[in-house]
């Protein structure tokens, strides 16, 4: 049974500009569906003096004026929008289905593994063998298989412009987990496909990073010089609530992409879906059927 | 026309900020110090949003290939025109070839030069300001360079008479101890009763990792409440389920060195946030440096709010007195 503590939702300020509110200390499904609810509403509340609403994991973050709306006030419009919102099943959720290739296993995320090996776990075994073998996989084709054959939902989008934080959409015994790194590593390539606890994400930029690697994403997630089609709004394409679906590709499949980004014609296959949490609670199977028939059949 | 003869250490466009952004990771960068920021464009009859040179520790050598007003505010990293002091918080004129250069820091970290017209770089997601993490705003993204050249924008609103200065008492003093006001919250409750009183207790020192992104502190380690960490959260008891980090926030990871998230901070992660910097008081963290000492003061929101209240009363003066003229 759950404590009561991790059912509660806390409300706190940070400091005189930030209220933070905790739907719940662990990361669930229900959670994120339920702070996604609540900001969503709060956004076509269109307060005055709200600068930012920022849905994360388990939890989401206002930021705003008090010069402009009174923290007090704020925080009672939170509380009530919360009160008034009814069942999972009650809240319709509109979402963009992505395809998003990852060539996994490739030579530059494994480049820079090996030169890592001493920050890591499991020296003697690539980040994919040590993740497959932790998780109860026979070996890492089945473990790719895994991530590959059930959506994620975008959870949380942030750190650094453009990163998305992703969580299988699949019943919690079926979540991957696996350990940062011992010691961050001190180069990750751009576009890396990395997991760190239950979530996936993908490196915006190249930089530092403790997640484990498994692959390279072929299409760009932030593109500040917004020549891309899907980058026409905003530098980064990522949003949160969005179902990525990872789809395994090759060397040739990856070139090909890569050749599409450099010349512009680059698109992400993407649809769009509807649904109420409780229905995807209830058959995460069935989802997961339902949105992969709908992103390639459709 | 402004030539960059040396750059300094860290010399970044900035203004108000990117406002609005944080939902997709970007951090609103800007002035650091934002009364001094306020001031020095006040001094020049500028529009409050106007780009400034934001000067880190170490000033910049510059050529002004054009007479303007120009003024400095901010911490003691005492100016010279051609060789000669000249005063901060004032209303100054230079003329075609003078050079502006600066002495070694004698307090606070950071100096604002606003020119008469603030600087011409291009807006980029309503803002000038520098974000060098990923390249964007003020010069390509990065801190100005030897050779760079800097041209002025037309955002000047008023006439202010050359020699016009802000009372002594509205300028802030800066010493080598600090006390930051915080509201506790956010995690604290994942800090024992103890570390709670010990992290208010410590007098801290700030350590050589201290810049844009964020100020870290060394001193007492904290510990956190026992428990069997939640599903999502990472292992170590300083982890949380990754959340939205606010500006201001303080992290502790794994106990040691808390460290005060800044403008251009990661806007989330894993470590649990334990208390925030009152916006008043991240301009005076602006001004902190290395090696100085810190102490976390847990104030009220309503002794936030104040806060806020009286240093908007104060550049209420400044403005005011500057309209009047002297």
């Amino acid at each position: 049974m759950k404590e009561v503590s991790q059912l509660q939702t806390r409300y706190e300020y940070g400091g005189d500009e930030f209220i933070f509110v905790q739907l719940s200390e662990a990361m669930s499904l229900e959670a994120n569906f339920k702070g996604m609810a609540i900001t969503r509403k709060l956004k076509e509340a269109n307060l005055e003096g709200v600068y930012d609403i920022c849905p994360s994991n388990a939890s989401y973050m206002v930021r705003f004026d008090p010069e402009i709306i009174a923290p007090q006030a704020l925080l009672e419009k939170l509380q009530q929008i919360e009160r008034d919102l009814g069942g999972l099943d009650e809240i319709t959720i509109t979402s963009r289905l992505v395809d998003v290739p990852v060539y996994f296993n490739d030579p530059w995320t494994h480049e820079a593994l090996m030169r890592f090996r001493d920050r890591h776990q499991a020296p003697d075994s690539t980040d994919l063998e040590y993740s497959a073998k932790i998780n109860g996989y026979a070996n890492t084709d089945d473990f790719i298989e895994a991530i590959t054959s059930a959506p994620f939902l975008v959870s949380m989008i942030g750190f650094v412009p453009g990163l998305p934080w992703c969580f299988q959409m699949v019943r919690q015994e079926k979540q991957i987990e696996v350990p940062k790194y011992v010691r961050p590593r001190t180069f990750t390539p751009e576009r890396a496909f990395g997991f760190g606890g239950a979530f996936s994400v993908i490196y915006p930029v190249q930089g530092a990073g403790g997640y484990q690697l498994y692959g390279i994403a072929p299409a760009p997630i932030y593109q500040k010089e917004q020549t891309l089609f899907d980058f026409q709004d905003s530098i980064v394409f990522p949003k949160q609530g969005d179902i990525f679906r990872y789809r395994s590709i090759h060397a040739d499949e990856y070139q090909a992409i890569r050749e599409q980004v450099e010349d512009g014609s680059f698109v992400y296959h993407k649809k769009e879906i509807r649904f109420t949490p409780g229905e995807v609670l209830s058959d995460l199977e069935a989802f997961a059927e339902r949105a992969l028939r709908r992103l390639y059949h459709d | 026309m402004i030539n960059v003869k040396k750059p300094g250490l860290q010399t970044t466009v900035q203004d108000r900020g990117r406002i609005g952004y944080y939902e997709i990771g970007m951090p609103p960068s800007g002035a650091m110090d934002k009364y001094a920021f306020t001031v020095a464009n006040l001094l020049v009859g500028n529009d409050p949003n106007a780009a400034v040179l934001e000067i880190t520790y170490l000033g910049p050598v510059l050529e002004f290939g054009k007479a303007m007003k120009i003024s400095l505010t901010g911490g003691e990293i005492p100016p010279r025109i051609n060789g000669q002091p000249v005063p901060m918080w004032t209303t100054l004129e230079v003329r075609e070839g003078d050079q502006l250069s600066f002495d070694f820091v004698k307090g606070g970290a950071r100096v604002y030069l606003a020119i008469e017209g603030g600087i011409a770089v291009p807006l980029i997601m309503g803002s000038r300001s520098t974000y060098t993490l990923i390249g964007i705003g003020g010069f390509e993204g990065r801190a100005v360079a030897e050779g760079d050249v800097i041209y002025t924008a037309d955002m000047r609103k008023k006439e202010i008479p050359v020699g016009t200065r802000i009372d002594p008492d509205l300028i802030p003093a800066y010493s080598k101890t600090h006390e930051i006001r915080v509201v506790v919250g956010l995690c604290s409750y994942r800090l024992t009763e103890e570390s709670k009183q010990t992290f208010l207790d410590t007098e801290w020192t700030v350590t050589p990792e201290a810049n844009r992104t964020g100020y870290r502190h060394r001193g007492e380690k904290l510990h956190f409440v026992e428990r069997e960490q939640p599903f999502g959260a990472g292992s170590n008891p300083s982890n949380v389920t990754d959340l939205g980090y606010p500006i201001g926030s303080i992290q502790v990871p794994d106990g040691v060195e808390p460290i005060v998230l800044l403008h251009d901070a990661v806007t989330g992660g894993g470590y649990a946030t334990i208390a925030t910097v009152i916006s008043s008081d991240l301009d005076r963290m602006a001004q902190v440096k290395t090696n100085e000492k810190v102490r976390f003061v847990s104030v009220s929101l309503e002794e936030a709010l104040e806060a806020r209240r009286t240093v908007k009363q104060k550049l209420g003066v400044i403005a005011q007195f500057i309209e009047i003229g002297m």
